[in-house]
């Protein structure tokens, strides 16, 4: 149904499925990001695309809707999780973290990782894995903000990709520390 | 002849003529519709001034034979001697096997153990819960339909939070089968809170506790950027009011030194016990008054004798409370806001001992049965596109982790509970044996790491995956979420390109054919009365799009060069014409005409909604 171009005005600075999260949700394309900034623009995007906006029109408005609203809160997963976001970030510029076969860590990172699963299997009670997490917690803080000026600042994306391996084994740690304290009841 | 209509002061005349929109809470044990009037929510009475409707339906035969039944109030008048047939607290049933109905020994049902979800044999035949629900949504959207002399454009209907996907799926079939179209299931906590217009209000934790007849649930919400999340929910699926009837009536009759012998007695018993402490929400000394078949019950009950004899069971409800904030690892001092919700929350100790707990008043300046309803009737309202200018924009995640099994029972997450929907995601997944040309998929629902811990939603085959050794076939296998939490599920084999799809409801029994034959055989069983029924969906379907297409041409209408809209005028036009005909094909085809050659029109106009939210985000932050 009718001629393209006679469209023109919106096609050209039109927004498609493809734009990548930064260009949907309208922010700059850095790791660096205010939360509560994403959240906000993840909001203004959702009250124009969501579907109960449409809930009163035909099929076809509902069809476009659902798309975008997964679309956004697909950016908006991306976005509002650092690690995510880094990653996504590293793929953009060509270092894909592809964490399952690439598994290269530096020295010292894998014998801190050590020393964690060894500090883990000897902590028996609350106190001692409290003690343990609260140290994770400080160094996964470290890890998000050297990554942050690895890509931003120093714009290495190759290393920032390694940056974020690391960081994944240390959300996975985090998340057998909370297991234990669930064990113990807590 | 046509009349003139006259629209209200304020309100806006046609083309956007006013849609009635309902909400609907369809709970265990009682049921209500809302919707909005001149701008205010309020719950429909029925013709005798009834707002509450029992949650009960009766199937009986009539004198000819003929299998009739009774909804409500008219449904329990009898169930003493009949309760075989009378059938209450069907919710407990929806989407469940019979293996997962709580305490099924003790149920006087005649129950048919079928796969997915349970039937039950009635004098009127087999029913499913879907159709035992279904009879309560019909009588309430008959009760909406003679309150505004009109057809219902749409409903919300309302949900617990921890409902899963075949429970969820199982309310919206039986919504269907009431002939309602469904704007959006929403949670009940979530349409309580909705109901204060907590929405608006500051960004934060808050718990909805909801003591009614038979169950206690307590839910935390969490509301950030607009979206309430449901956080953590428990309860006491066998603590409610009754309990509180069945204490006061146990005790009366040891101070009295009576006894209740017959079924007659104890339900009288029961009965008074529950309108005395009604009485005593209200008054601290109350007489309960009860004529026994071994003489006559009357006894003064201080209100402080009935407090001691519940304390108990109000702890009970406390304790959930405490259990659900260490789930959520919150503390009771980060709550912002409770809102009290079901009849037995009137009840002042209640009301004080939450007010201790969490060191603040609880919101409970509306009606505790009614809140639910409204709120699902104000979402209502909105979706409906009633309520310009003052939009509120629900958004919801998914309750509970969606997965596949994997080798050795083992469950791959696909999408993590708490995600926003609408959600897609997709994994790959490959071939276990050499040669191996089909791949069984396992649909499931849970937060464990077992499949046998998980609730099984679906099991679907992929078949006719070329022979290749193990590990080289690669299966695109993609979840989808819309925004009433329903999923679907796609999986694609990418090198042959074999494709297999499910939308996950029939795991309970209940597909597309099911629906078509209770809806034939159910509701309007003659004939004529089907035919009429089809052509009038059609007709309303047809002119929910007409109405649409003209909002959206009002709106956006520039984004059309002059032959476009000319295109999109003539199917209007066309379809107009074929609405006001009988032929119901016709005006499908011709519906179908105008979704069609709308679609790149709607994508337009949702990049112009786009690039809108970019641009005049600094005015919208505030």
């Amino acid at each position: 149904m009718g001629v393209p171009g006679q469209r023109g005005f919106t096609r050209a600075q039109s927004m498609n499925l493809n734009a990548t999260d930064f260009e949907l949700f309208g922010l700059p394309q850095r790791q660096a990001q205010d939360r509560a900034e994403i959240d906000a623009h993840w909001r203004a995007l959702q009250a124009e695309v969501h579907p109960d906006r449409f809930a009163s029109e035909g099929a076809s408005a509902q069809r476009v809707a659902m798309q975008w609203a997964v679309r956004v809160n697909e950016g908006y997963r991306r976005l509002k999780d650092p690690l995510q976001r880094a990653a996504y970030l590293c793929e953009l510029h060509g270092a894909a973290v592809d964490a399952q076969n690439n598994t290269a860590m530096p020295e010292a990172f894998l014998q801190q990782q050590m020393a964690w699963r060894e500090a883990l299997a000897d902590a028996d009670d609350v106190a001692a894995v409290r003690a343990l997490a609260a140290e994770v917690a400080t160094k996964r803080k470290a890890l998000l903000g050297q990554l942050a000026f690895t890509l931003d600042e120093q714009g290495d994306y190759v290393q920032g990709a390694r940056l974020v391996r690391a960081l994944m084994f240390v959300e996975r740690f985090e998340h057998d520390v909370d297991r234990r304290l669930e064990a113990l009841g807590q | 002849m046509a009349l003139l209509q006259i629209s209200e002061p304020g309100a806006s005349p046609d083309p956007h003529q006013r849609r009635i929109a309902i909400g609907i809470d369809l709970g265990t044990t009682h049921s209500l519709v809302a919707a909005v009037r001149s701008g205010v929510a309020e719950c429909l009475p029925d013709a005798q001034g009834r707002v509450i409707l029992p949650s009960a339906v009766r199937y009986l035969l009539d004198a000819q034979g003929q299998a009739r039944r009774l909804v409500g109030a008219e449904a329990l008048a009898d169930a003493a001697f009949d309760p075989r047939n009378t059938i209450v607290s069907v919710k407990r049933f929806m989407g469940r096997a019979l293996a997962d109905v709580a305490q099924r020994d003790k149920l006087p049902y005649e129950f048919i153990d079928t796969p997915g979800m349970v039937r039950l044999q009635t004098v009127a035949g087999v029913k499913t819960p879907v159709e035992v629900s279904a009879e309560i949504l019909a009588t309430l959207r008959q009760r909406a339909e003679d309150s505004f002399d009109d057809e219902i454009f749409g409903a919300v209907i309302t949900v617990p939070a921890y409902f899963d996907d075949a429970q969820r799926q199982a309310t919206k079939d039986a919504a269907q089968l009431a002939g309602l179209n469904v704007l959006r299931l929403i949670n009940e906590p979530t349409a309580a809170a909705v109901a204060y217009g907590l929405e608006h209000g500051s960004e934060g934790l808050y718990a909805v506790y909801d003591l009614g007849g038979g169950t206690f649930d307590i839910s935390l919400l969490r509301l950030a950027a607009g979206v309430f999340e449901v956080v953590a929910t428990g309860g006491d699926s066998a603590l409610g009011g009754d309990d509180f009837d069945h204490l006061l009536a146990e005790w009366a009759l040891a101070q009295a030194g009576l006894e209740a012998t017959t079924p007659q007695d104890k339900r009288a018993l029961l009965v008074a016990a529950r309108a005395t402490k009604e009485k005593l929400s209200a008054a601290d000394h109350a007489t309960m008054a009860c004529p026994l078949a071994v003489g006559e019950l009357s006894l003064r009950v201080e209100r402080e004798q009935f407090v001691a004899l519940t304390r108990e069971l109000v702890a009970r409800t406390l304790a959930s409370v405490r259990k659900v904030l260490r789930d959520a690892r919150a503390e009771r001092s980060d709550v912002k806001g409770i809102v009290m919700v079901g009849g037995s929350t009137r009840m002042p100790m209640v009301q004080a001992a939450v007010a201790a707990f969490f060191d603040q008043a609880p919101l409970n300046d509306l009606n505790p049965d009614e809140v639910v309803a409204l709120g699902a009737a104000l979402q209502a309202n909105q979706l409906a596109g009633n309520a310009a200018g003052d939009e509120i924009l629900l958004l919801d995640v998914i309750p509970l982790s969606l997965g596949l099994e994997t080798m050795g029972g083992l469950v791959e997450r696909i999408i993590p509970r708490n995600s926003t929907i609408p959600c897609a995601r997709a994994q790959d997944f490959t071939t276990f044996k050499d040669g191996q040309i089909a791949l069984a998929l396992h649909v499931v629902q849970g937060e464990r790491e077992l499949v046998t811990d998980c609730r099984s939603l679906a099991r679907f085959e992929l078949r006719g995956i070329p022979p290749m050794v193990a590990g080289a076939a690669r299966i695109r296998v993609a979840f989808q979420v819309d925004a009433d939490g329903l999923l679907s599920v796609k999986a694609r084999e990418e090198t042959s390109g074999v494709e297999a799809a499910i939308a996950v409801k029939p795991s309970y029994g209940l597909a597309d054919d099911d629906i078509a034959r209770m809806l034939q055989e159910g509701f309007r069983s003659a004939d004529a009365d089907m035919q009429a029924r089809t052509l009038r969906q059609s007709q309303v379907e047809a002119e929910r799009l007409l109405l649409g297409t003209r909002s959206a041409l009002d709106a956006d209408g520039d984004l059309l060069a002059a032959p476009e809209r000319a295109a999109v005028e003539a199917l209007m036009n066309e379809l107009r014409a074929k609405a006001a005909g009988d032929d119901h094909h016709a005006i499908d085809d011709a519906t179908e005409a105008l979704a069609r050659g709308t679609e790149a029109f709607a994508a337009d106009r949702m990049n112009r909604g786009i690039r809108q939210a970019l641009a005049g985000r600094s005015i919208k932050e505030v």
